[in-house]
C-alpha cells in the first residue's frame, strides 16, 4: 500500500518527443524510467495479460450493443486475491467488460457478448450455466450506491436468504453482523439495523452495498467506479476497505482516478476505445508505460 | 482581437437588463393564463356541485305523517285470535290508514274527497304497517301513533317544490288537500325527517319509497367482480410485458393494441359482453357478474398501462442491485420491484375502479337497466348500478324523482371522490425516495 502511494509523486515527466514518433524499445535496467515504445496506432494488448494463479480468464471478448462494437478482443486474467484496476477514458468499455464478468450484460437488451470468459476454468457463458450461482460467486458493487429501500438488516440479509446460506435466524444475524463488520460499517449502524438503508450517507450506503455483496461470500468482487459519487473521506474509507478485502477476495475495480488505481491495485489494465491497450503491474503502468496511449493517459495528455 | 470594428459594444449585462422587462411581462402573462384556466375550471366544478347539491339535498329529508293507527282485526279482515302468518301478510292494511284518516277528518265523506285524503299518505304506508305487525303481532287490537311517509306530491309541496299559490287547476295538490295538510301541521302531525328509506330501499315506482341501496349493492357486486379479475390479470400482464416479454414485433403489436383498447368506446364492450357472456356462455342477463366481466374488459387497459408505468418508474439500479447479488428475475421482481411499484399500481387500479363505478353505457347493453325492486343478494341476482339508477330516475316524470336523481348523483360523486382521495393518499403515503 505504502509503496503504491509513492507512485503518485513518481509520474513520468513529459519529454519533448515529437508526437507519433515511437522511440525504439530500449532494454534498460529497472531503475531507470523507460520511455513508452509502442506507437499510438497499435491496438494489440501490450504487457502480460496472464497471472500464475488465475480465478477468471477472459479471452478475445467482443461486445456489441446492437450494431455498436463496444469491446474489441479483450483478453485478461484476474488473479486470486489481487486487486485489478481498469482505467481509461470515458466510454472506452471498462464498465462493459466488467459487466461481462458476471453476465450483468445479459440484462441489457441488444447486448451480445462473444469470446470466452471462465471462472476457475469453467466457461461462464456456457449454455448450461445459470447466472444465479455465477452472480453469487462474482458479486458487483455499482457506481451509484444502490441499497434496497428496505432496512439495513434486510439489505445485507437478502443475498444469504435467497441463496439459502443460513438455516436459522441466529445464523443470519451473525452473518449480517460479520458482513457489516468486514465492510467497516457495523459500529456506525449496529443500533439502527431496522432503519432504511437509504437513510445512510453516501459513503455508508456504498459500504452497505459492499456488505451486501460480501454477505454471499463471492470469489470475485467487481466494483464499477465505487467512489465516484463519494466525498474524499468516504473514498478513503472505501479504499482502505478494498485493501482489507483483497486478502480474501479477487477485486476488479473500475476507476477514473489514477491515484486510486495506484493506491489500491496490484495490476492495472488500460482501455482505449474498446481495446485493451496495456496490462501490467500497477507500478510499471504508472512509472514506465510501454504504450504511448497509456503514457498519454496517465500523464494527463489525453482523456 | 480587442480592436473590433464596432466602437464600444454595449456590455452584455446592459443587453440583459434591457430585455428584463419583456421577460418579466411574458412570465406574468403566462402565469395569468394558467391562473385563469384554473379559475375557469374551478368555476365549472363549483357550478356543477352547487346545482346538484341545491337540487338534491332536500331528497335526504322526507315528509312524514303521524297517524293514530288501530290494528283492528275487523278492519284488517283477519280473525282476532292468533291469525297465522299468511293471514297477517295478506291483510288489508290500506284500510287501517283510510280508517285513521277518516277519524282525523270526520267531515270528509264524499268518495272523491276520501280518495284525495288517502292520497296524502304514501301507498307504501301499508307495507310499513304490515312490517310492524309481522314483527310484533301483539300490536293486534291496539292503537299506536305511527309515522308514515307522506305521498310524494305532499312531500314536494311541503318542500316548496310545488307552488301552493298557483291556480288550483295547475296544481297537483288541491285546495282541500292543502287545508287538511295545514290542519295536520297545526296538530304537529306533519314533519320532515331524515330520509332513511332513500339509503335502505331498492328502486320503486313511488318516489317516496325509492332508495339507492339496491343500486349501491349492485355497484358493489359489479366492482367486486371487476376488481378481483382486473387487478390480478392487469398486474400480471403488466409484469409480463414489462419484465419478461422479449422486445419484438409481437410485443409491439400487443402494446399498441392495449393502448387502442383503452380508447375503445365503452358501449362496444357492452355489445361484446352481450354477445360473448350472455349469448354464448349463457350467463344470466342483468347480473352483476356479467357487468363485472364487461367492466373488467374496460378497466384492464387502464390498469395495465398504469402498472407498466409504475414498473418503469422503479429505478433500474434496484433491479441491478438484486440481480448483482444473484437474485433470479422472479425474486428480483417479487422482493423488490413489485413492492416499489405497488402504490402506483394501486393508484391506477383505484382510478380504473372509479371509472368502472361511473360507467353506464356498457351496462345498458347487458340488461342492467331493468326496473329492479329487490336488493341483489349475490352477483347472480338481477341488479342495477348507481349511474344506471340515476339514468332511470332522471327519466321518470315525477317531480320527486328530480331531487332523488340529484341526491343519487351526490352519493355517486361521494364514492368517486372517496376513491380518488384514497388513490392520492396511497401515492403520498408510499412515495419513496431512493
Ligand atoms: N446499454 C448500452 N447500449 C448501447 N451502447 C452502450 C450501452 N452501454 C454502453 N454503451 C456504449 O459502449 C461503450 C462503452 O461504454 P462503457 O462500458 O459504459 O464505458 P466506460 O465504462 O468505460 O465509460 C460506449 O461507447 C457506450 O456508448
Ligand atoms: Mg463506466
Amino acid at each position: 500500500m505504502n509503496a503504491n502511494r509513492e507512485v503518485l509523486c513518481m509520474e513520468p515527466e513529459l519529454t519533448e518527443t515529437p508526437i507519433g514518433v515511437a522511440t525504439p524499445v530500449t532494454p534498460t535496467t529497472d531503475t531507470m524510467p523507460r520511455r513508452a515504445s509502442v506507437g499510438r496506432d497499435v491496438r494489440n494488448t501490450v504487457g502480460t495479460i496472464t497471472v500464475p494463479n488465475p480465478r477468471m480468464e477472459a479471452r478475445d471478448v467482443n461486445v456489441f450493443y446492437g450494431e455498436k462494437h463496444a469491446l474489441k478482443g479483450v483478453s485478461i486474467d484476474i488473479g486470486a486475491k489481487e486487486v485489478v484496476a481498469f482505467i481509461g477514458p470515458s466510454g472506452c468499455g471498462k464498465s462493459t467488460f466488467l459487466r461481462c464478468l458476471n453476465r450483468m450484460n445479459d440484462t441489457v437488451s441488444g447486448c451480445r457478448v462473444a469470446g470466452q470468459i471462465s471462472l476457475d476454468g469453467s466457461d461462464i457463458y456456457d449454455r448450461k450455466v445459470d447466472v444465479v450461482p455465477l452472480r453469487a460467486q462474482v458479486g458487483m458493487v455499482f457506481q451509484k450506491p444502490n441499497p434496497f429501500p428496505k432496512s439495513i438488516y434486510e439489505n445485507v440479509a437478502f443475498g444469504p436468504r435467497i441463496h439459502g446460506l443460513v438455516n436459522h435466524r441466529n445464523e443470519l444475524d451473525e452473518l449480517v453482523e460479520a458482513s457489516l463488520r468486514r465492510a467497516g460499517l457495523w459500529e456506525e449502524v449496529k443500533d439502527r439495523l431496522d432503519q432504511p438503508g437509504t437513510g445512510l450517507s453516501g459513503g455508508q450506503q456504498q459500504r452497505l452495498c459492499i456488505a451486501r455483496t460480501i454477505a454471499v461470500s463471492p470469489d470475485v468482487i467487481l466494483m464499477d467506479e465505487p467512489c465516484s459519487a463519494l466525498d474524499p473521506i468516504a473514498t478513503a474509507k472505501i479504499e482502505e476497505l478494498i485493501d482489507e478485502l483483497s486478502q480474501n477476495f479477487s477485486i476488479v475495480i473500475v476507476t477514473h482516478s489514477m491515484q486510486q488505481a495506484a493506491r489500491v491495485s496490484q495490476r492495472t489494465a488500460y482501455f482505449h476505445l474498446g481495446h485493451l491497450i496495456e496490462v501490467g503491474s500497477t507500478r510499471d503502468i504508472f512509472t514506465s508505460p510501454q504504450h504511448e496511449l497509456t503514457e498519454d493517459y496517465i500523464t494527463g495528455r489525453f482523456g | 482581437m480587442n480592436n473590433s470594428p464596432t466602437p464600444n459594444p454595449a456590455p452584455a449585462i446592459d443587453k440583459v437588463r434591457a430585455g428584463l422587462a419583456r421577460r418579466r411581462a411574458a412570465e406574468k402573462r403566462f402565469r395569468a393564463y394558467g391562473l385563469s384556466g384554473i379559475i375557469l375550471g374551478l368555476a365549472f366544478v363549483a357550478t356543477l356541485f352547487l346545482s346538484i347539491i341545491s337540487q338534491g339535498y332536500t331528497a335526504f329529508f322526507q315528509t312524514e305523517v303521524r297517524l293514530p293507527i288501530t290494528f283492528d282485526p275487523a278492519l284488517l279482515g283477519i280473525p282476532a285470535n292468533a291469525p297465522d302468518q299468511k293471514a297477517l301478510s295478506t291483510a288489508d292494511y290500506d284500510a287501517l290508514v283510510k280508517h285513521s284518516l277518516a277519524e282525523l277528518f270526520p267531515k270528509v265523506t264524499q268518495r272523491r274527497e276520501r280518495r284525495q285524503l288517502s292520497d296524502l299518505v304514501s301507498g307504501g304506508a301499508s307495507f310499513e304497517l304490515r312490517g310492524m305487525l309481522l314483527s310484533d303481532p301483539s300490536l293486534l287490537g291496539r292503537q299506536v301513533e305511527v309515522w308514515l311517509p307522506a305521498g310524494d306530491d305532499v312531500d314536494m309541496l311541503m318542500k316548496g317544490h310545488f307552488d301552493r299559490n298557483a291556480p288550483e287547476s295547475e296544481r297537483r295538490v288541491k285546495d282541500n288537500q292543502i287545508g287538511w295538510l295545514d290542519q295536520l301541521t297545526g296538530e304537529e302531525r306533519l314533519v320532515q325527517r331524515f330520509n332513511t328509506t332513500f339509503f335502505t330501499a331498492g328502486d320503486s315506482r313511488e318516489p317516496e319509497l325509492a332508495g339507492i341501496w339496491g343500486a349501491i349493492s349492485g355497484s358493489f357486486y359489479v366492482l367486486l367482480v371487476t376488481l378481483s379479475l382486473s387487478f390480478p390479470i392487469g398486474v400480471a400482464a403488466a409484469v409480463y410485458l414489462e419484465e419478461f416479454a422479449p422486445t419484438n414485433k409481437w410485443t409491439d403489436l400487443i402494446e399498441v393494441n392495449i393502448n387502442n383498447l383503452a380508447a375503445v368506446p365503452s358501449i362496444v364492450f357492452g355489445l361484446l359482453g352481450l354477445a360473448v357472456f350472455i349469448n354464448f356462455f349463457g350467463l344470466p342477463r342483468s347480473a352483476p357478474l356479467v357487468g363485472g366481466l364487461v367492466l373488467t374488459l374496460m378497466t384492464l387497459p387502464t390498469i395495465i398501462i398504469a402498472s407498466r408505468a409504475a414498473l418503469k418508474s422503479v429505478p433500474p439500479s434496484i433491479r441491478e442491485a438484486a440481480l448483482g447479488v444473484g437474485a433470479s428475475k422472479v425474486q428480483t421482481i417479487f422482493y423488490h420491484v413489485l413492492p416499489l411499484a405497488m402504490p402506483g399500481m394501486l393508484t391506477g387500479t383505484i382510478i380504473g375502479m372509479a371509472q368502472a363505478l361511473g360507467e353506464t353505457a356498457p351496462l345498458l347493453m347487458i340488461g342492467m337497466v331493468a326496473f329492479i325492486v329487490d336488493i341483489p343478494q349475490s352477483m347472480f341476482d338481477p341488479a342495477t348500478v348507481l349511474p344506471v339508477q340515476i339514468y332511470l330516475w332522471a327519466d321518470s316524470p315525477e317531480r320527486a324523482f328530480v331531487e332523488r336523481t340529484s341526491a343519487a348523483i351526490m352519493v355517486l360523486l361521494a364514492f368517486l371522490i372517496a376513491m380518488n382521495f384514497t388513490a392520492v393518499l396511497l401515492r403520498k403515503r408510499f412515495e419513496r425516495r431512493w
